[in-house]
């Protein structure tokens, strides 16, 4: 497996918790916080506490009474589910990979090296995971020393480091940390000077960009 | 013992014996009390009743193949069957993949401690008391969360009150949770 970073100093929000432990976020958002989580403990545990909020909720819901019959049909369904049982593997992507956690893996269907970049100007590279649903989900190979074309967007951005380092504004954001930033939020993330960055970046409305120079890279960016 | 108590250890024995004997009457117990509420829940998360019928049969046939893969270490039964009853929903409902944390330990490694197990359990006791115990209106919200169809920011907008009421209980739970994964 990809290994832990002990070293994580910017987390989900409790909002985001919540609504990945409530199965409502878009896919694009539940996949950057899948892959936080497996790189955090701290996250992990955190989740861990709202699934529990969700299975309170389940014990001390209301009921609806099944179907009469019911039982006796799942107990048909699991009979034939024995059956035709060898199919039942995961379909766990075999690759390991230092910077790619599982999750990222298995969109990609591999590792780094499988990853289909796209240029998009200044050096900046990207590949959109495919996903259902209003948001999207994009990894983004930023070199060192180079700015994020500069945006503000309209909802909600999470930015997870995969390698290397970003600042924005004072804070730095290095391997598993994740940047969480709302339409106040007008940042212009730079890659860290020592190694190339490689995010994970999951948008809830498209970017706006400011300037020339991004006005012409965002129908390329197809962000 | 509390009632509840006795009922949570209730369901990790009717759980194990699912898992060892294949035991049906256990299964039926846990269909009895969880199925009427996994449904419940899907319907409130836009289901039809027929579909939610369906879905909760496939949600109860699930826990029946992966019992194995539950740890009363690190979860009660009614948070485990949430969790599938959650992906069930994703998968019908929205049509979406739930992409999953790696390493997710679910299944135990070693046979849990006795000790971690219970205390794990009354920690999920002490938490569902406290939202019990939470005033009706910010008790409602956080069902909305999770059994409707909020929004996340519309969660960061609503919950701070109900979130900062239970953060303490939230908190407990979560020095619990961590040590029980280590």
């Amino acid at each position: 497996m990809t290994s832990m970073t002990d070293t994580i100093n910017h987390h989900l929000t409790d909002a985001l918790l919540m609504a990945y432990s409530a199965g409502t976020l878009p896919e694009a958002f539940s996949l950057a916080v899948a892959t936080h989580v497996s790189m955090c403990d701290e996250c992990r545990a955190r989740l861990g506490a709202y699934d529990t909020v969700g299975g309170a909720l389940l014990d001390e819901s209301e009921t609806v009474t099944m179907e009469p019959g019911s039982l006796e049909a799942t107990l048909a369904l699991i009979a034939g589910s024995e059956e035709a049982r060898d199919d039942t593997a995961p379909c766990q992507v075999a690759t390991t990979d230092d910077v790619l956690p599982a999750p990222v893996r298995d969109y990609v269907g591999g590792g780094l090296d499988d990853v289909k970049w796209r240029p998009v100007g200044m050096g900046v590279k990207q590949a959109i995971l495919p996903t259902v649903g209003d948001a999207e989900v994009r990894l983004l190979h930023i070199p060192a020393g180079v700015a994020m074309p500069d945006h503000g967007h309209s909802g909600t951005e999470i930015t997870l480091v995969l390698k290397g380092a970003f600042i924005d504004d004072k804070d730095r954001f290095a391997r598993g940390d994740v940047e969480v930033a709302d339409e106040k939020v007008n940042h212009t993330p730079v890659a860290d000077i020592g190694e190339d960055c490689i995010c994970l970046a999951a948008t809830e409305a498209p970017l706006k960009f400011k300037g020339l120079m991004p006005r012409i890279a965002q129908p390329f960016l197809r962000i | 013992m509390t009632a509840k108590n006795e009922e949570n250890t209730e369901w990790v024995t009717c759980i194990a014996r699912v898992r060892d004997a294949q035991d049906k009457a256990a299964f039926a117990r846990l269909f009895a009390h969880f199925a009427p509420r996994v449904k419940a829940f899907l319907m409130r998360s836009g289901a039809d009743a027929a579909m939610a019928d369906e879905c909760t049969q496939e949600v109860m046939a699930t826990l029946w193949q992966k019992a194995h893969l539950f740890d009363p270490a690190r979860a009660s039964a009614a948070t485990w069957i949430f969790t599938i009853a959650r992906n069930r929903k994703i998968d019908a409902l929205r049509k979406a993949r739930r992409p999953e944390p790696e390493d997710v330990i679910w299944g135990p490694d070693e046979s849990p401690d006795q000790a971690e197990i219970l205390a794990l359990q009354q920690e999920s006791e002490k938490l569902a008391e406290a939202m019990a115990a939470l005033p009706e209106k910010q008790r409602a919200l956080i069902e909305k969360a999770y059994f409707g169809d909020l929004s996340h920011s519309e969660i960061a907008e609503q919950t701070g009150l109900p979130l900062g009421t239970i953060k303490s209980r939230i908190r407990l739970a979560l020095d619990r949770l961590r040590h029980a994964m280590k």
